[in-house]
């Protein structure tokens, strides 16, 4: 009896069995598979950023779509509302003001650094490049809070020194024009080193074999940099540049610390603005519309610098 | 021996509890409501915290409730942040604090408090139109008004300066009784007298210091001059009133009056003004009395030369700016008749007064009949020194934004229309007619629905 039930169990026992170890080995295959493994280690990554990125944009733009008390679909209400504005677009200028002139000269000062600490030797280079990152590693809001201490509309520490020397006091945040200069400047301080070391970075890689060769056939300083440095630092500057001006388009600390988008508006940015009409004002669908304003002008600078680097990159090739 | 459970007697214990807790007054039935949680508006006093904390946990051992608080900070909005969010996510605390135009912002996930309203005007009377402009929606109070962070903003200036370089003596004109308040003195103290000191006091060294940035200090004295000169950016029925004589003088005085002001307060946040007057530079601020607190702390001199005091009157009465707060009950809260019945208890007159005395009497209550405590005659220096503090006299108190929708009224005031319109005329020297056809423009987009 045992052995006919036995007999009527076992091939089926059998065809388990190897089922199962067929599927151990295809699930033993793939997790060989170097894909899987960065699969799963990449998941904690992307269930972040799924969660505090892809869901919040998407809830932005069905925010942007609603009403004031978001109880009504009103499509590009929003939208077409705000472009009538003209505070937004004194928003939209100042955005790009703040944010064209800060990546250019942080881009500027950090080419011109990263050079001079190339040429430093190699003993205290380390020492200048941790001295120089400083201002990026300092937490954005405490190190603002330090600037807005410096320029305080009051008692601000560079006026007295001004003064010290006898100059004349500048209103540097009660001015709507200094106020501007400030913010930016804040941002060149704190981005600068971004830019310094990723082009450091880049001019070590560049090999030294190109100058030698340019140095024989008697070329200059200017013409090294022009003919050997620039086109092997392209596509660092063109990514670093991208990085750069997505980060500062969406700035909010500094100018939100600094004059919250004041005197009479004319500092504010999209996200401070976005902030004033959403969260201050209780108008979280126009808030979104602003800050959703970004994404175009971010979008196109992304799409045309990466095209740019695909095809240098495929020159290379 | 186990004893069986039979239908018999399931049914008896059901009814048994159902009769309990339809019996129980709001929560006073043993651990009916459980938990409560506040999220409260964290106070720059200290010690204020600790008492609110103490009239909680009062109620809490009276009702069997365990009381949880959170003090949020106002400093980077991070109050209104968590509202947003809690009303977002329909999940959070059973009461939150809300400042200014938090209560008209999120109305709709607001609980009906007229109950606690109505039993509350009962017991004090009149509530000030300010707190009942903000808090009742509709016609449904969905704040309670709280003294807690509550304030206004009149005058607070140096009695010695004045003295000594406007020929005014400040304690006689306001004394520190409002039965030897004398209407002929007081009656004096105009917007003109104002301007006639501050060009006095300017060229004497001394300016007054009166923000014009786009922060709620600037906001709310800027409103209160409006109101007296009787301009109205926005009527009850949406239409647009800035357009008018009144608002042409009171620009045209405005001028007169930022022209004798530093020039940094184009800059100034709320507090600005107060590191003006606590510094020593300053003569007059409009402030509720925390700078006058800060000084005594740290510049005792200043402090005990500070009086405060009413605003000057203009063509259309005297007003202040007031700055209520309140409490809400969110509509997702499981506990709401605990929460209402914590909301009674703490604005109990006896409550009031101690929290009252707590914030050194910074925290005004929106209940006219509360306006007596004794705190307000005794803390020094000098003895008095915030008595008018409480609008006393003839002096009312009013809100930049109305009488205005409180929907329109929350983005008037929320993006400084009236302080940028000042700021466009006075710093940035437009023409008074361009800045009249923006603050229209301006005004026209706060009616969008």
């Amino acid at each position: 009896m045992v052995d006919a039930v036995q007999q009527q169990w076992s091939p089926n026992f059998a065809g388990e069995g190897s089922r199962a170890s067929q599927r151990q080995a295809g699930l033993h295959r793939l997790m060989r598979r170097r894909s899987t493994i960065a699969f799963i280690m990449c998941l904690p990554l992307i269930v972040i950023v799924a969660g505090l990125i892809i869901y919040p944009a998407f809830y932005s733009i069905f925010l942007s779509m609603l009403n004031k008390s978001q109880t009504r679909f009103i499509g590009l209400g929003n939208f077409t509302y705000l472009l009538s504005r003209d505070v937004f677009w004194m928003v939209v200028q100042q955005s790009a003001i703040f944010a064209l002139s800060a990546v250019f000269f942080k881009a500027l000062i950090g080419l011109i650094t990263a050079h001079l600490v190339n040429n430093l030797p190699s003993k205290g280079q380390r020492k200048w490049r941790g001295m120089l990152l400083v201002p990026w590693v300092i937490p954005l809001a405490l190190s603002t809070l330090g600037w807005w201490w410096l320029f305080d509309p009051t008692h601000s520490a560079i006026n007295w020194i001004i003064k010290g020397v006898g100059g004349e006091e500048i209103a540097w945040l009660s001015d709507p024009y200094w106020a501007r200069f400030s913010v930016i400047l804040v941002n060149v301080w704190y981005g600068a080193p971004f830019f310094l070391i990723m082009y450091l970075a880049a001019l070590k890689s560049v090999p030294e074999q190109l100058y030698e060769a340019a140095a024989i056939d008697g070329a200059n300083a200017w013409q090294r940099f022009v003919h050997i440095t620039l086109p092997m630092m392209r596509n660092i500057i063109a990514i670093t540049v991208l990085f750069s001006l997505i980060v500062t388009f969406a700035n909010f600390d500094i100018v939100q610390i600094m004059t919250a988008g004041g005197p009479r508006n004319m500092t504010h940015v999209f996200a401070t603005y976005a902030f004033l009409l959403g969260i201050r004002s209780g108008d979280i669908p126009l808030g979104s519309a602003v800050s959703l304003f970004m994404f175009p002008i971010l979008a196109v600078s992304a799409v045309l610098i990466l095209r740019g680097v695909r095809k240098r990159g495929r020159e290379i090739a | 021996m186990r004893r069986s459970i039979t239908r018999r007697s399931v049914l008896k214990s059901a009814a048994l509890g159902s009769a309990a807790v339809l019996a129980a007054p709001y929560v006073r039935g043993a651990y009916a409501a459980g938990k409560l949680s506040l999220g409260c508006w964290d106070h720059w006093v200290p010690g204020a915290n600790t008492t609110l904390t103490k009239l909680c946990n009062e109620w809490g051992e009276k009702n069997k409730v365990e009381v949880h608080i959170d003090y949020i900070t106002s400093q980077g909005e991070k109050d209104k942040l968590t509202a947003a969010a809690e009303a977002q996510a329909g999940t959070g605390h059973d009461i939150m604090s809300h400042r200014d135009w938090n209560i008209q912002i999120h109305q709709r996930t607001l609980e009906s408090l007229d109950d606690v309203a109505n039993q509350l005007i009962k017991e004090n009377g009149p509530i000030s139109p300010v707190a009942e402009y903000l808090g009742k929606i509709k016609g449904v109070w969905r704040g309670i008004p709280t003294s807690v962070g509550s304030q206004v903003k009149p005058c607070c200036s140096r009695l010695d300066l004045y003295k000594e370089h406007a020929g005014i003596d400040l304690r006689d004109m306001f004394p520190a009784d409002e039965s030897k308040y004398d209407k002929a003195k007081t009656d004096l103290w105009t917007w003109d007298l104002y301007l006639s000191t501050a060009e006095k006091l300017f060229k004497a060294g001394y300016p007054v210091g009166l923000p014009m940035g786009q922060t709620s200090d600037a906001v709310d004295w800027v409103g209160a001059l409006f109101k007296s000169y009787g301009v109205v950016m926005v009527d009850e029925k949406d239409n647009i009133k800035i357009n008018s004589p009144e608002t042409r003088q009171a620009l045209e005085y405005l001028k007169k009056l930022m022209a004798v002001n530093p020039p940094e307060v184009y800059a100034w946040d709320d507090a600005g003004n107060n590191r003006w007057l606590i510094s020593g530079k300053g003569s007059s601020i409009m402030n509720p009395p925390s700078a006058w607190a800060v000084a005594k702390r740290d510049n005792l001199k200043v402090a005990e030369n500070c009086w405060t005091h009413a605003m000057p009157s203009g063509p259309k009465g005297r007003f202040v700016g007031q700055l209520p707060q309140f409490y809400g009950v969110w509509s997702f809260s499981p506990n709401k008749s605990a929460a209402k019945d914590l909301l009674l208890y703490i604005s109990q007159r006896d409550s009031v007064r101690q929290l009252v005395a707590a914030s050194s009497g910074y925290d005004l209550p929106s209940f006219k009949s509360l306006h007596d405590f004794d705190t307000w005659k005794t803390v020094e220096p000098p003895v008095g020194t915030v008595y008018s503090y409480p609008p006393r006299g003839d002096e009312q108190t009013s809100m930049a934004g109305a009488p205005a929708r409180s929907e329109v009224g929350a983005q008037i005031y929320n993006q400084a229309i009236n302080t940028v319109m000042v700021s466009k005329f006075t710093q940035g020297g437009e023409k008074l007619d361009d800045v009249i056809r923006w603050a229209e423009k301006e005004l026209e987009g706060t009616l969008r629905a």
